[in-house]
């Protein structure tokens, strides 16, 4: 037996500097888990089955261990200005405690990151950014910022512990160990400081699982009495701790991005299905690039698809237009099963003329050609409460 | 998940197992291999009939995470396949060694399985990969 492309990198894998840990390491070894190199991180992939672990999400609660992530703070008056520059959704809007979604784009529109802005004050932001591009984002945005005598950026990454509780339980799950803080009041994109176990947290109404859910800030010392904590105050809720194997089956089941495989610098938001989160009526990196492309219209488009016949498609595979023969018309950039709708579904981008849902398209799965119906995105959306 | 490597059984490099009775090589993956993969979720297997040589791609294994190819570990001709671990190939999750054994090869080199590990000799290969 040989393990294909989408076989992560073993832990062990010589070669490279050893992969970093997160303040929750120790729990994840101690829980079982099966742990990865992630992008620099050693992380749980599973800790006894994706399947089982998704399913927490969808109807108890789960846990994931997102300390990796990194989160760099711009502190001044100049805060706002600042990150509006840098972001291609409109900060300015946002009132204290409010989140969003945004793309950091270069001058050509390409991706730099996706992340989520913070707005605590008019003078404080925190931004949230892949654990895989936290050197090179810090890097963007000091040479963003440099010269700036109105605001001061700090990467607060090695001291912040950050643990997503994702689950149509969740916001009763906080409530037990936060009663007093009413996170559970909080509306999507919001978040609020609260004291839990005795240290001040921030909860965030965000996520990446297309689930009800919270992210939850702390210091990264009390992170592990955190996580502790919420797994032995849910059981009844079926809390289980989850591994990055199910956040991904969660977030491609929700068509949320993940960067370096939808979406990188060779995207752009557009292509990408993010025209959403580019306002073009303020000013920023990449926006007369963006404007122009805009105006240009699309060559392609990040489609979803669903596989009609038996095969999965994985991050790389060719994407066709006929059954046999031709060259290759797109590339799928994620695929998975997605276990709570049932079917192997995947992202890619594709020729915008054979972009339309409803169209048949061949995925090469490992040399055979695999029938796939392109879908409406996302594959699930959670009910209404 | 146990590790168990029974000791009945005969084991390759690749992860595969392999149960001799006369010329009749059963072939499964180990529990090694199902716990690397994670859920199983989709396995291609041969036809009855099919010739394949030693080390040829014989079946392919898929899970949520990972696509993986199945290996012969001896030359021979498919007699059998396990049918119901193609219509339900968790199987595999649940028991590897009995339930989830995936094809029967009669073989047409025999003492290709001298070249096979032991148990003991595939768990020492196990424990030196792992470090």
């Amino acid at each position: 037996m040989s393990h294909g492309p989408s076989e992560p990198s073993d832990h062990s894998s010589a070669g490279k500097p050893a992969p970093k840990r997160t303040p929750l390491y120790d729990r994840h070894v101690a829980l079982g888990a099966r742990i990865i190199d992630f992008g620099g991180w050693a992380m749980p992939v599973q800790y006894a089955s994706i399947l089982e672990e998704h399913k927490a999400v969808r109807t108890g609660v789960g846990l994931f261990d997102v300390c990796h992530m990194g989160e760099v703070e711009f502190v001044g008056l100049g805060a706002v200005d600042a990150v509006e520059k840098l972001v291609t959704n409109d900060v300015r809007k946002l009132v204290d405690g409010q989140a969003r979604y945004t793309a950091v784009c270069y001058e050509d529109g390409g991706i730099v990151d996706d992340c989520i802005v913070y707005r605590e004050r008019h003078d404080r932001i925190v931004i949230v950014i892949n654990a895989s591009n936290i050197e090179k984002d810090i890097a963007w945005f000091r040479k963003h910022t440099d010269g700036r005598t109105d605001c001061v950026l700090r990467d607060l990454s090695a001291e912040t512990g950050l643990i997503a509780v994702q689950g149509p339980h969740a916001a009763a799950l906080l409530d037990r160990l936060a009663h007093e803080a009413g996170f559970s009041a909080l509306k999507s994109f919001h978040f609020k400081a609260g004291e839990m176990l005795g240290v001040t947290v921030w909860a965030a109404r965000t996520g990446y699982t297309g689930e009800d859910g919270f992210e939850l800030f702390c210091p990264a010392s009390e992170a592990a009495r955190i996580w502790d904590a919420l797994l032995s105050a849910g059981g009844d809720f079926g809390v289980k701790p989850c591994g990055l194997g199910a956040r991904d089956t969660l977030r491609l089941e929700a068509c949320l991005s993940l960067y370096g495989n939808d979406i990188d610098q060779t995207t752009t938001p557009y292509e990408a299905g993010l025209g959403w989160v580019v306002k073009l009526d303020h000013d920023f990196i990449g926006r007369p690039a963006l404007e122009q492309k805009k105006a240009a219209g699309l060559s392609r488009k990040l489609v979803a698809f669903v596989m009609e016949g038996r095969g999965t498609a994985r991050h790389g595979y060719p994407i066709f237009a006929e059954p046999e023969g031709g060259a290759p018309i797109g590339i799928v950039t994620s695929g998975s099963l997605g276990p709570t709708v049932g079917k192997n579904i995947g992202l890619g981008y594709v020729p915008i003329a054979r972009a339309e849902v409803g169209q048949t398209l061949y995925v090469d799965c490992r040399g055979k050609r695999i029938a796939a119906l392109l879908a409406k995105s996302p594959f699930y959306r959670r009910s209404a409460v | 998940m146990s590790k168990d490597y029974p000791n009945d059984l005969r084991y390759t490099n690749d992860h595969e197992w392999v149960r001799i009775n006369g010329k009749i090589a059963t072939v499964g993956i180990t529990a090694y291999a199902v716990e690397q993969l994670g859920d199983i979720t989709l396995i291609d297997l041969p036809k009855e009939g099919e010739k394949f040589a030693r080390g040829a791609q014989l079946a392919t294994v898929e899970s949520v995470k990972a696509v993986s190819d199945i290996y012969a570990p001896v030359s021979g001709s498919v007699v059998k396949v396990n049918v119901p671990v193609g219509d339900s190939p968790e199987m595999l999750n649940e028991d590897c060694y009995d339930e989830g054994w995936i094809v029967e090869l009669e073989m047409s080199n025999p003492s290709e399985v001298d070249q096979l590990m032991t148990s003991a000799q595939y768990e020492k290969e196990l424990s030196d990969n792992a470090h």
